[in-house]
C-alpha cells in the first residue's frame, strides 16, 4: 500500500527528497537507481543479506521489556536493543546492505563518511569482510572526540581522512566524501550512512534499515499479541535509525511516531542540531529536506553532544512525517540526554549511546497511559561516549 | 538584443578565453576590479562565482575562496549591489556562477529578473536538476534573454549529451576530466580522445571546457577541438597574494597566446 507519506517515482516525500547534485555525481547516481530496486528485490540478494544479518550480525536484535523504566514511567516500555549488534549500533543493518549491492555493481573501491564514528566502524568492518578497501571521511573535530572509533576503524584495514572544512563534523564528512565520489567515478561506491543524500540514497538505507521495525512486530506480536505498539520513539540526525524503527508503522494510524532531535544546548540558541524544530526548506547533500540555514542560504554549523546528531539537515523522509504531523519531533537538550543517559546506566545497566540517550530523554515529555506499550528505539552503545559521560558527570554522583 | 553570448561565439575567431573568479575575493569589493581588469587584458568571457558554504563541485583552492568571501560578508544581496553599474565598465559576456540553495531562498525568478536587469547573460547552477529548470524557470530564462549553462563530463552518455544540448543555452560546458575543480588532470592523450569525440559529435552549442586548465599548453590543446576554455581555479591562486591589477595582468600572460591589451 502507498499512502501520502511514501516516495513517489520521482524521488519525493512531499516537497523534500530529489537529486540535486551536479552533472559530475549523475552517471553514479543513476547507476545506483537503475539497479537498487532490482538488486534489492534479487532473491539471492535477499538470501544473503539475511544470512548475514542472522550470522553475522546477531539479529533479531532483543525487544527487551525494561522493568524499572515502566514502573517508573508508568507504561509497557520496550527497548529494541541495536546496541547489540555487531559494532554496536543499527548502523551495520545499512552498511552490510550497500557493501553486497556495491559487490553486485562490481565496485573495487568503497567511500563512506561519518559523525560518532559508528558508520564509520561499521563501514569499516563490512570492507574488512569482503576484503575490499575502504577509506572514512570523518570531521577533524570529530576524530578528536570520537578517538576509540577512529581506532577501530583503522584495525579494521580502513584508512581515516579528516575533513578539514567548515565545521569539521559530519556535514564536511559528508562534503569530502561526494567530493572523492565525483573525482573516481567508476571504481567507486559510496556508502551513505544515513537517509540523507540524493534519490536513491534515502529510501535504499531506509529499506535496509527497516529490518528493525518489522522484527518490533513480530516481537511484540509474541509478547504482547500484538504487533503494533502505542508509541515508537527513536532519536533522529540524519534518521536512519528513526527511519528503520518507524518504517512498516507509518501506515498504521494508531501508533505514534516520536522523533527526538539534538537541541543542543537549546533551540533558541545558537548551539543546536534541531533541524526540524527551527529549519527552514533548503538544499544540503543533494536533496531537498528541512535545514538549518541563513536568510542567505548558507547552510549553518550546527552543534550537539552528540556527534551522531550533530548534523544540520534531516531526512527528507522525516521532514515530510514532520511536516504532515505524521511524526511528531521533540527538541532534546544535552543536559536532558546525558541526565537520560545516566538513567538508563542506573536502572538497567545499559550505557546507551547518547544519540540513543535523546530518544530516552522523550520519556519525560510524555504523559502516557498505564497500559501504553512504548518502544524505543536504543540505536546503539555507550562505550564511545564514556568521555563524555564522564566529564559531565553530576558532583556527588560518582559513585 | 541578441545574448552577448551569442555574439560572441559568433564573432570571435580563435579560442574564447574565459575567466572564473569568486565574489569577494580576496577582498569583498575587488568584484568589479577584477572583472574591468580581466576585459582590459583581453579576457573574452567573465564567470563569477556566488559563494556558498557547501560547494559540493569543487576543489580545496575554490572552497577557500568561497569561505573567505562569506567571511568577508559576500551575499547575494550585496553583490547584486556591486553589479549595478556593470554594464558601465564591462562589454564582455558576464555569467554567474553559483549553488541552487542561496537562489532558492533569494527566489529565483525574482534573482533572475534582477540580473538581467542589470545586463548578465547566463547562469551555471550545476546542482539545479535540469528537469526542474525545464518546469519551473526555462520559460523566464527566455523571457529575460537569460542563457542556462549546462555541464557535461566524461562519464555523461551520447544520449544524455544531445539532451542537455537541446536544453542547454549559449554553450556547453565540458568538464574535462571526472574531478572537481582544479582537480587532478587526465594524461592529456585522455582528455585529447574526450574533446576529440565531443567535436566530432557537432553539438548545436559552442563547447567551452573548463576543470584543470592551468597554462598555455592545456589552452591550445583544449583550442584545438573546442570553442572556449574556463580558468578558475589556477587564477585564484593567482589572485590570492600581490598587488591585484599586476597579478591578473601577470596571470593572463601564462594561460593566453593570442589575446593583446586591449586600449
Amino acid at each position: 500500500m502507498k499512502t501520502q507519506y511514501h516516495i513517489n517515482d520521482k524521488g519525493f516525500y512531499g516537497d523534500f527528497g530529489g537529486a540535486y547534485i551536479p552533472e559530475l555525481l549523475h552517471s553514479n547516481v543513476e547507476e545506483l537507481l537503475q539497479n537498487y530496486k532490482t538488486v534489492l528485490n534479487d532473491d539471492k540478494f535477499k538470501e544473503e543479506l539475511k544470512t548475514l544479518l542472522r550470522d553475522y550480525v546477531g539479529r533479531p536484535s532483543p525487544l527487551y521489556y525494561s522493568n524499572r523504566l515502566s514502573q517508573k514511567y508508568g507504561a509497557q516500555i520496550y527497548l529494541k536493543r541495536e546496541d547489540l549488534n555487531h559494532t554496536g549500533a543499527h548502523k551495520i543493518n545499512n552498511t552490510i546492505g550497500q557493501i553486497l549491492l556495491a559487490k553486485h555493481l562490481n565496485k573495487k573501491r568503497i567511500i563512506a563518511e561519518t559523525g560518532a564514528g559508528q558508520h564509520g566502524v561499521a563501514t569499516a568492518t563490512v570492507c574488512a569482510l569482503l576484503g575490499l578497501p575502504c577509506i572514512v571521511y570523518m570531521g577533524e573535530t570529530d576524530i578528536k572526540r570520537q578517538a576509540p572509533n577512529v581506532e577501530k576503524m583503522r584495525l579494521l584495514g580502513a584508512e581515516v581522512r579528516p575533513a578539514l572544512s567548515g565545521s569539521k563534523t559530519l556535514k564536511d564528512a559528508t562534503n569530502e566524501a561526494i567530493r572523492d565520489w565525483i573525482n573516481n567515478p567508476e571504481d567507486t561506491y559510496y556508502i551513505i550512512g544515513s537517509v540523507v543524500g540524493p534519490h536513491p540514497y534515502p529510501d535504499m538505507v531506509a529499506q535496509f534499515q527497516s529490518v528493525i521495525s518489522e522484527e518490533i512486530k513480530q516481537q511484540l506480536k509474541e509478547k504482547t499479541g500484538n504487533e503494533n505498539p502505542d508509541y515508537v520513539i527513536a532519536c533522529i540526525g540524519g534518521g536512519s535509525n528513526a527511519a528503520g524503527a518507524f518504517y512498516h508503522f507509518i501506515d498504521e494510524p494508531s501508533v505514534k511516531l516520536i522523533a527526538a532531535e539534538a537541541a543542543g544546548k537549546g533551540i533558541d540558541t545558537n548551539h543546536t542540531a534541531a533541524s526540524i524544530s527551527i529549519g527552514t526548506t533548503g538544499i544540503i547533500h543533494g536533496s531537498k529536506t528541512l535545514m538549518m540555514q541563513t536568510s542567505d542560504g548558507q547552510i549553518v554549523e550546527p552543534y550537539s553532544i552528540s556527534a551522531g546528531l550533530d548534523y544540520p539537515g534531516v531526512g527528507p523522509m522525516h521532514a515530510h512525517l514532520a511536516e504532515t504531523g505524521r511524526v511528531k519531533v521533540i527538541a532534546i537538550t544535552d543536559s536532558d540526554a546525558l541526565s537520560a543517559g545516566y538513567e538508563l546506566c542506573k536502572l538497567e545497566g545499559i550505557i546507551p549511546a547518547l544519540e540513543s540517550a535523546h530518544a530516552l530523554a522523550c520519556l519525560n515529555h510524555i504523559s502516557f497511559k498505564e497500559d501504553d506499550v512504548v518502544v524505543i528505539n536504543l540505536s546503539g552503545r555507550g562505550d564511545k561516549d564514556l568521555e563524555t559521560y564522564t566529564k559531565h558527570l553530576p558532583h556527588g554522583k560518582q559513585n | 538584443m541578441e545574448n552577448r553570448i551569442d555574439s560572441l561565439f559568433k564573432y570571435k575567431s580563435g579560442t574564447v578565453l574565459s575567466v572564473y573568479f569568486t565574489a569577494g575575493y580576496p577582498n569583498l569589493n575587488d568584484t568589479l576590479t577584477i572583472a574591468k581588469e580581466l576585459e582590459a587584458n583581453g579576457v573574452d568571457m567573465l564567470e563569477i562565482g556566488i559563494p556558498f558554504s557547501d560547494p559540493l563541485a569543487d576543489g580545496p583552492i575554490i572552497q577557500n575562496s568561497s569561505k573567505i568571501a562569506i567571511q568577508n560578508g559576500m551575499c547575494i544581496e550585496l553583490l547584486l549591489e556591486q553589479l549595478i553599474t556593470l554594464r558601465k565598465h564591462i562589454s564582455i559576456p558576464v555569467l554567474l556562477m553559483g549553488y541552487y540553495n542561496p537562489m532558492l531562498q533569494y527566489g529565483v525568478v525574482s534573482f533572475l529578473e534582477k540580473i538581467a536587469a542589470i545586463g548578465i547573460d547566463g547562469l551555471i547552477l550545476p546542482d539545479m536538476p535540469i528537469e526542474e529548470y525545464q518546469e519551473n524557470y526555462e520559460a523566464d530564462f527566455k523571457r529575460l534573454n537569460l542563457k542556462n549553462i549546462l555541464l557535461i563530463t566524461p562519464q555523461t552518455s551520447d544520449i544524455r549529451i544531445r539532451y542537455i544540448d537541446s536544453v542547454s543555452g549559449g554553450f556547453i560546458y565540458v568538464v574535462s576530466s571526472s574531478a572537481t575543480t582544479g582537480g587532478h588532470t587526465d594524461f592529456s592523450e585522455k582528455r585529447e580522445a574526450y574533446l576529440s569525440k565531443i567535436s566530432s559529435m557537432k553539438l548545436n552549442n559552442p563547447c567551452v571546457v573548463g576543470f584543470g586548465i592551468q597554462n598555455k599548453e592545456d589552452v591550445k590543446q583544449v583550442g584545438k577541438y573546442a570553442d572556449g576554455t574556463i580558468i578558475g581555479t589556477a587564477f585564484i591562486n593567482a589572485i590570492a597574494q600581490g598587488e591585484l591589477k599586476q597579478q591578473i595582468k601577470n596571470f593572463i600572460k601564462t594561460v593566453s597566446h593570442d589575446t593583446a591589451v586591449r586600449t
